[in-house]
């Protein structure tokens, strides 16, 4: 492995950062620009939208089904067990609920935006389509940017849902709680200012996501090894984003929204 | 090669003003991790001439279509293309001088999930404002350019690699471009293919008379370009008589170590003495 000086190393990443910048920047401002890739978004938002259906879905019921079984024990020490459906929705909704969706779509989509990505840009595809005076970024960044930031909204109500229902069969199953009893609590513990919260934050990832996916495509070189690289790096960084950024986020809103 | 008539690709008088030169270099200099690549080079390709550049593996060949295009912008120089100052040009507005411009890759560089319909009315589809009809036309002439009409439905991972440089060069010309630019188009193929493809940019250069610049390491390629011309009427190429070869449009570039050491036509170069040059040819 070559070795590089710490202030190669560090000029690397501060450009790496900049151009991550410019193009999260230009992903936006594409919104306003012509020509829109409407059929493009759309063919994205089915294939990392209803391609990552069954994924969330089932990760959602489980994550809601073990979150009820582990605060039981806890919840049933000091004789509340009642509060279960409350503790399994405000969890599920603000927080496990986007982090999860969030995590299980980084790593299915990330990776996939970065590797067809990658491959377009060692085989020079992408130069071929700047060649053919067609902008990337236009092309195949920002639709894919607005398509999971679309659905990713969508599946974090998904998995949402799904995480109440796998934590109502088994508080009712396991603990005998009354089904009725567990979504009339978890319904009415939720404000406002929770959902909010619990949607505010697909938003952001869904942008994470997807920017960081095409920053590391796009930026792929060494040939299939290469490729390889950057659909590992584009994982990790946003998996690694949605969890700070989801500290931050949190902290931001519960001081806006004054919680205690 | 042997095939029915074509009708012959015209280029498409431009609106803009039109200059002697398509392309022009002044003092261009680039490098690359502090390895200076290319370094004061200074050309011009008047229109409807083409240019054949020439230099060992490495040499900055390819680079200089790069830059031309603007999809690398050189540490020092200035670069014209079509009247434009590609070096002072933002990338949202060398997008619509690209449209100008034809572009033939190294590994043919064709979409892999587009079919071959699909590459080739790349440009078109992305204007938006063609009748599917006329886009229908359109592909079909660009493809019977290039022979290869039976592949239309077909994905690229399907065509053999000499059929991948033809779709990419019927791509490239589908709107009749002012300025071609080849990037090694016989690369890797066999004589066959390759005499193939030399006969289809001569095709292009005599018929449509578009400038070009095109980038090999093979000088047979160049030395069949200025000695044959493309017959219309019997719609193959033909050699020139030996007394007539200096009207051929056609001048060679060669690069060595980065700079510019020869730019002249056939007969300058067949006069050089520099050493390398002569070893170079021989």
């Amino acid at each position: 492995m070559e070795l590089i000086s710490p202030t190669e190393f560090a000029k690397e990443k501060v450009q790496a950062v900049q151009d991550y910048s410019v193009l999260a920047g230009r992903s936006i401002t594409n919104l306003f620009r012509r020509p829109r890739y409407l059929a493009d978004t759309i063919q994205q938002a089915d294939l990392i939208g209803v391609g990552s259906l069954p994924i969330v879905a089932g990760a959602g019921f489980s994550i809601g089904a073990a979150l009820a079984l582990n605060s039981a024990n806890t919840l049933q020490r000091f004789g509340s067990l009642s509060l279960l459906g409350q503790l399994v929705s405000l969890g599920m909704v603000r927080e496990l609920g986007p982090v999860m969706t969030g995590l299980m779509v980084s790593g299915r989509n990330a990776s996939g935006i970065a590797s067809e990505l990658g491959s377009m840009t060692v085989t020079e595809q992408i130069d071929a389509m700047r060649a053919l005076g067609t902008d990337p970024v236009k092309k195949l960044v920002t639709p894919r940017v607005v398509s999971t930031v679309i659905m990713l909204f969508f599946l974090t109500i998904l998995a949402d849902i799904c995480g109440l229902t796998g934590g109502a069969v088994f508080s009712t199953l396991a603990f005998g709680i009354d089904w009725h009893q567990y979504w009339s609590t978890s319904w009415q513990i939720l404000v406002f200012q929770d959902v909010l919260m619990g949607l505010l934050k697909p938003v952001l990832f869904g942008f994470i996501i997807a920017s960081v996916g095409c920053h590391f495509g796009l930026t792929a070189h060494g040939g299939t090894q290469g490729v390889g690289r950057a659909t590992t790096q584009s994982v990790v960084v946003s998996s690694l984003l949605i969890i700070v950024v989801d500290l931050l986020t949190t902290r931001l809103l519960m001081t806006l929204f004054s919680y205690h | 090669m042997s095939a029915p008539p074509i009708a012959a690709v015209e280029p498409v008088p431009s609106t803009q003003n039109s200059p002697a030169q398509a392309i022009v270099f002044e003092d261009v200099a680039i490098a690359f991790d502090d390895r200076t690549i290319l370094d004061g080079i200074s050309f011009c390709l008047p229109r409807g001439e083409t240019k054949a550049i020439l230099g060992v593996a490495g040499s900055g060949k390819s680079l200089i279509l790069k830059l031309a295009l603007g999809l690398l912008k050189p540490d020092a120089g200035r670069i014209e293309v079509l009247g434009s100052e590609v070096t002072a040009m933002p990338e949202e507005k060398l997008f619509d001088l690209r449209r100008r411009i034809g572009m033939v890759f190294q590994e043919s560089a064709l979409f892999d999930s587009l079919t071959v319909r699909e590459n080739v009315a790349f440009r078109l589809l992305e204007e938006g404002h063609v009748s599917e009809n006329e886009v229908d036309k359109k592909v079909r002439e660009a493809l019977s350019f290039v022979e290869l009409e039976n592949t239309i439905d077909l994905f690229p991972s399907e065509l053999s690699g000499g059929m991948r440089r033809r779709v990419a060069i019927a791509r490239a010309i589908i709107t009749h471009p002012e300025v071609l630019l080849y990037d090694s188009p016989t690369g890797g193929l066999d004589p066959v293919t390759s005499t193939t493809i030399i006969e289809l940019i001569m095709k292009q250069r005599d018929v449509s008379k578009t400038s070009a610049l095109m980038v090999t390491h093979r000088l047979q390629d160049a030395f069949m370009m200025a000695t044959h011309y493309f017959d219309t009427k019997t719609n193959a190429m033909r050699a020139w008589p030996p007394g007539q070869r200096g009207e051929v449009p056609l001048s060679f570039l060669i690069l060595r170590e980065g700079k510019i050491i020869f730019d002249g036509d056939l007969q300058e170069l067949a006069r050089s003495k520099d050493s390398y040059i002569r070893e170079y040819i021989s």
